[in-house]
């Protein structure tokens, strides 16, 4: 093994970092898109589970909450089950 | 009037757990009266990072459940009198601490030191929440990496959405604390740099800590990196954050590890 050789690379990688920088932006952009973002969703979700428990006696499984992401919109749906 | 820190960052392996024993010795050596407070439920480490392992008799929930007094489950530091630790239980019920309990006792942590910090479990479950809960600052820990930056992205949400400060309409101050930062591999496109995790995050940043073997070293010894080695390149990069959380303002430098190339020419690869 050539000595001098440690001193050196031998072929420089391509630069990705540029690339993690890009994907990053328009992730994160995305997620904190409409409604600003993920962990405000999740947030909204645990709110809502909560504001429901405090009213009737439900078992937190009741709830389903669920959020449907579109293109333009998204929706969220709230199903509670009631027992009879 | 005592300050109660988060040490977050969503992802699991960034350096919370060494920066949190970092930040509290570095603000105990600078004349603060520091507890650590460990909130990994169930995968206790900040006892071992400190070297206090074996001391650990009651911890967080024990205090909680009111089966312990406060008095008795703070572990003094052998080196540093006025930096204290709350271990945190092995118990694998993670539901144990309760709201309530633990209200209590951060606010009797409050009468009894300047600083208060949280070193948070990893995820965004309810051991994180906790974590956050009563902080009035957040220190979030970034790996210059795809994967920890957006997991940070996510924990900044929720320092707005669910803490104590966010429920009474005021916010949480926040600071980034860049962790295992190389800055050779940044100025070769291999790794994000400083400037890339700042403009994504916005944040503003408490420190640069730099990848170094200091910090494992130190944590095989048991001691907090600030103790073992306070002239380390991590050492100083954790004390000078530690003085700004202090309010001191000192330009913030790209610390490089000075061993680099002596490291990669006999080891084969850097610190
Ligand atoms: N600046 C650093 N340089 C080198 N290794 C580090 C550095 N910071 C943390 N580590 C190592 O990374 C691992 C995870 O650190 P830890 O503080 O336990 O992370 P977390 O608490 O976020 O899970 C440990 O082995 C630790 O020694
Ligand atoms: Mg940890």
């Amino acid at each position: 093994m050539n000595f001098f050789g440690l001193f050196k690379r031998s072929d420089p990688l391509p630069a990705t970092a540029p690339v993690a920088r890009e994907r990053l932006q328009v992730l994160l952009a995305h997620e904190r898109g409409s409604p600003r973002n993920s962990s405000k969703m999740t947030a909204l979700k645990e709110d809502i589970i909560d504001a429901i428990a405090r009213h009737m006696l439900v078992k937190p499984e009741a709830v389903k909450v669920k959020i449907d992401r579109r293109a333009e919109v998204s929706i969220l749906r709230i199903a509670v089950d009631i027992p009879a | 009037m005592a300050k109660v820190l988060v040490v977050t960052s969503g992802k699991g392996g960034v350096g919370k757990t060494t920066s949190t024993a970092a930040l509290g010795a570095a603000l105990a050596l600078n004349g603060q009266k520091v507890v650590v407070v460990d909130f990994d439920v169930g995968l206790r480490n900040l006892d071992l990072v400190m070297g206090a392992e074996r001391r650990v008799v009651y911890d967080l929930i024990n205090v909680a459940q009111g089966n312990a007094k406060l008095s008795q489950a703070l572990i003094r530091d052998k080196r540093l009198e006025n930096l204290a630790l709350l271990p945190a239980s092995q118990t694998r019920d993670k539901d144990a601490l309760s709201e309530k309990g633990l209200a209590r006792i951060i606010k009797e942590l409050r009468t009894l030191f300047d600083w208060v910090i949280c070193d948070s479990p990893a995820g965004i479950e309810r051991g994180a929440m906790m974590a956050m809960r009563h902080a009035d600052a957040a220190i979030i820990i970034t790996n210059p990496e795809v994967s920890s930056v957006r997991d940070s992205d996510r924990i900044i949400g929720l320092l707005d959405a669910k803490t104590e400060k966010a429920a009474k309409g005021e916010r949480v101050e926040k600071h980034l604390l860049i962790t295992r930062y190389d800055q050779a591999r940044a100025m070769r496109g291999e790794m994000l740099k400083k400037d890339d995790v700042l403009d994504i995050l916005s944040v503003p940043l408490l420190g640069i800590i730099p990848e170094s073997e200091q910090v494992l070293r130190a944590s095989n010894l048991g001691q907090p990196v600030t103790i073992a080695n306070p002239l380390s390149a991590p050492a100083r990069a954790y004390n000078d954050a530690a003085r700004r959380l202090m309010g001191d303002n000192l330009a913030i430098n790209v610390p490089l590890e000075r061993f680099n190339l002596l490291g990669r020419i006999f080891g084969g690869r850097a610190a």
